[in-house]
């Protein structure tokens, strides 16, 4: 019997007018797997996201969550399926106080009191309790991070995607992340795309490094981190 | 207090003054004002139509007027064919609402930006203001309504006790089903937002991308709260109608939909109550300029419109809460004029 894999994406190719964002990407990831995707800005990572969150079709290739053909799927329906992702920039309910913030998320599969009660556990797992009332726009960057974390965890997907977690982070925040990562990566997939390496350091098994839009080298972190191709890419050489 | 007991309490408050006022104007006022005040109810349900769809899902329409419109005529057709106002005021409501979902389902399905929804609504209006206006004749028209053209539809059965159609309501009978209507659509909205249903619509507003990504197919949400207002929309309609016992296409006009956009920008954006402020202010003010001919209703419309823009841009009732607050600072801290959101404002 084989394995259906949690992510399968072939030959995936996205174009914006005459640029390549993405090209002939393949990528599988297997139930409960923590992969890493590392890369230079503009290397695709983000887009590469999109796609697998359904906010952008590619030109070119498939994706399938657990064999269920998602390319060109809406976002609310691939959310569904069990993907959940905190984005770059953090993508929250600004108007919104923290517990409200997570509740709207936690409500789609839980009603009344369940939702209540789940959406309190997650706060008090964050660490948030104590700002649970507090309006998310007046929250600092991290902070906002940790709510649209929340938010994710609510509704405890199999996948979850995180867009540089440690961002704008100081060193005591970087840790905890690492730690929650860990974490969560007992229970359920995780894909992070991050540039710290000390960060990766801490929580990666295996690194898929994205360049120009491509797959340049994928494998596990040691190696991958010591190839001499990464390296001139991180370095801004050629990387042919 | 906290927030929320805030809100219960001045959710109770308002319905409380609501009822009240139901039941005293016929006491205190002569026909003629209270027929006035019948009015009133008309513009605050257009009004209120708006400010949920705008304040609360974040879509600026401007074609309100079109639904306001269906409404009323729906109301004239319905009740000259069924010969009872109480068949006719629920098509002024199906009416329009269905007509909404039709346009809301291509403009959201279409995936279409919110400039464009303003564009489209505000053109879908005009067409029906002319299609409206070339109805005359007696080839026009739907059963035993003639619609009239220019000269619209005349001499329009005002309501009647339920069932029995010889049963014509007095003034104070009038105002008494339009007041109720008033009072129970703000009880239904607050209802629905404080439900699941209204949680996941001010999510919409705050941030639709987010909201997608936990799971909510946005354009299903924005589709229901469109036809939702238009069923209010008509709703404002049809008591304009009867109030009347009159409708013709200047129903449509886009004087209408923008009068509609003033009383909530002068009444506050996020918020139901201010906006039926705001429409009884402002059509108190357009009665009074028609008794003078010094400025046009119109053009004091806009100066309102740009006094209100430039000093107070949030409107009459945030700016009072929001200085209520200032004076009371213990209960600044957590929610701040932006929460205006889940349910601040009454």
């Amino acid at each position: 019997m084989t394995l259906v894999p949690l992510i399968d994406a072939e030959h995936i190719t996205m174009r914006f007018g005459g640029v390549t964002a993405v090209r002939d990407v393949n990528f599988t990831l297997q139930e409960s797997e923590l992969r890493c995707l590392i890369g230079p800005n503009g290397a695709g990572k983000s887009t590469f996201f999109k796609i697998l969150t359904g906010q952008l079709h590619p030109t070119e290739g498939r994706v399938a969550f657990r064999g269920t053909d998602t390319t060109r799927a809406e976002p609310h329906e691939i959310a569904r399926l069990g993907v959940g992702i905190k984005t770059q920039v953090p993508n929250v309910f600004d108007g919104l106080t923290v517990f409200e913030n997570v509740l709207v998320a936690a409500q789609r599969k839980q009603t009344g009191p369940t939702a209540r009660r789940t959406v309190s556990e997650v706060l008090e797992r964050l660490r948030l309790t104590a700002i649970a009332n507090r309006i998310v726009g007046q929250l600092a960057h991290g902070q906002r991070q940790w709510v649209e974390i929340a938010t994710v965890l609510s509704q405890d997907p199999d996948l979850i995607l995180l867009d540089e977690p440690a961002a704008g982070m100081n060193h005591d925040e970087v840790r905890r992340t690492a730690e929650l990562i860990r974490e969560i990566n007992r229970t359920q997939a995780v894909i992070v795309v991050e540039h710290d390496m000390a960060f990766i350091r801490m929580i990666a098994k295996t690194v898929t490094v994205f360049s120009q839009g491509s797959v340049l080298v994928e494998g596990d972190v040691d190696t991958v981190l010591s190839d001499q191709r990464v390296r001139d890419v991180y370095l801004g050489r050629s990387a042919a | 207090m906290s927030p929320k007991s805030f809100q219960t309490a001045s959710f109770i408050g308002v319905s409380a003054v609501g009822v009240a006022a139901m039941f005293l104007m016929p006491v205190l006022l002569d026909s003629f004002s209270l027929l006035q005040c019948t009015l009133f109810i008309a513009v605050a349900i257009l009004a209120v139509s708006q400010a949920f769809l705008w304040g609360y899902v974040g879509i600026l329409s401007f074609g309100q007027s079109a639904f306001f419109g269906l409404g009323g005529y729906a109301y004239a057709v319905g009740v000259i064919n069924l010969g009872d106002s109480t068949g006719a005021i629920a098509l002024s409501i199906i009416i329009p609402a269905a007509f909404a979902a039709l346009l809301g389902y291509f403009m959201f399905y279409g995936r279409i930006s919110d400039a464009y929804v303003g564009v489209i609504t505000l053109t879908v209006t005009t067409i029906l203001y002319a299609l409206s206006n070339s109805t005359s004749g007696s080839q026009y028209r739907i059963g035993q309504a003639e619609l009239g053209g220019f000269n619209g539809i005349p001499a329009i059965a005002p309501f009647n006790l339920p069932g029995q159609p010889d049963q014509w309501l007095d003034e104070a009978g009038t105002w008494y089903v339009s007041m109720g209507a008033l009072l129970l659509v703000y009880i239904l909205l607050r209802g629905l937002l404080a439900t699941w249903f209204g949680r996941v619509i001010i999510a919409i507003r705050e941030n639709e991308t987010r909201a997608m990504l936990v799971g909510y197919d946005v354009r299903f949400y924005k589709l229901i709260a469109f036809a939702i207002s238009g069923g209010i929309a008509g709703l404002g309609g049809c008591i304009y109608a009867a109030w009347g016992s009159f409708i013709n296409p200047s129903v449509f006009a886009l004087s209408m939909s923008a009068q509609a956009i003033v009383s909530v920008l002068v009444g506050g954006v996020g918020s139901l109550i201010g906006p039926i402020l705001g429409a009884v202010l402002i059509q108190a003010l357009i009665n009074e300029s028609g008794t003078q001919a010094l400025i046009d209703p119109s053009l004091g419309l806009g100066i309102i419109l740009v006094v209100f823009v430039v000093f107070v841009p949030q409107g009459l009732l945030p700016s009072i809460s929001a200085l209520a607050r200032r004076l009371n600072p213990k209960r600044s801290t957590e929610q701040s004029a932006a929460g205006a959101a889940l349910e601040t404002t009454p």
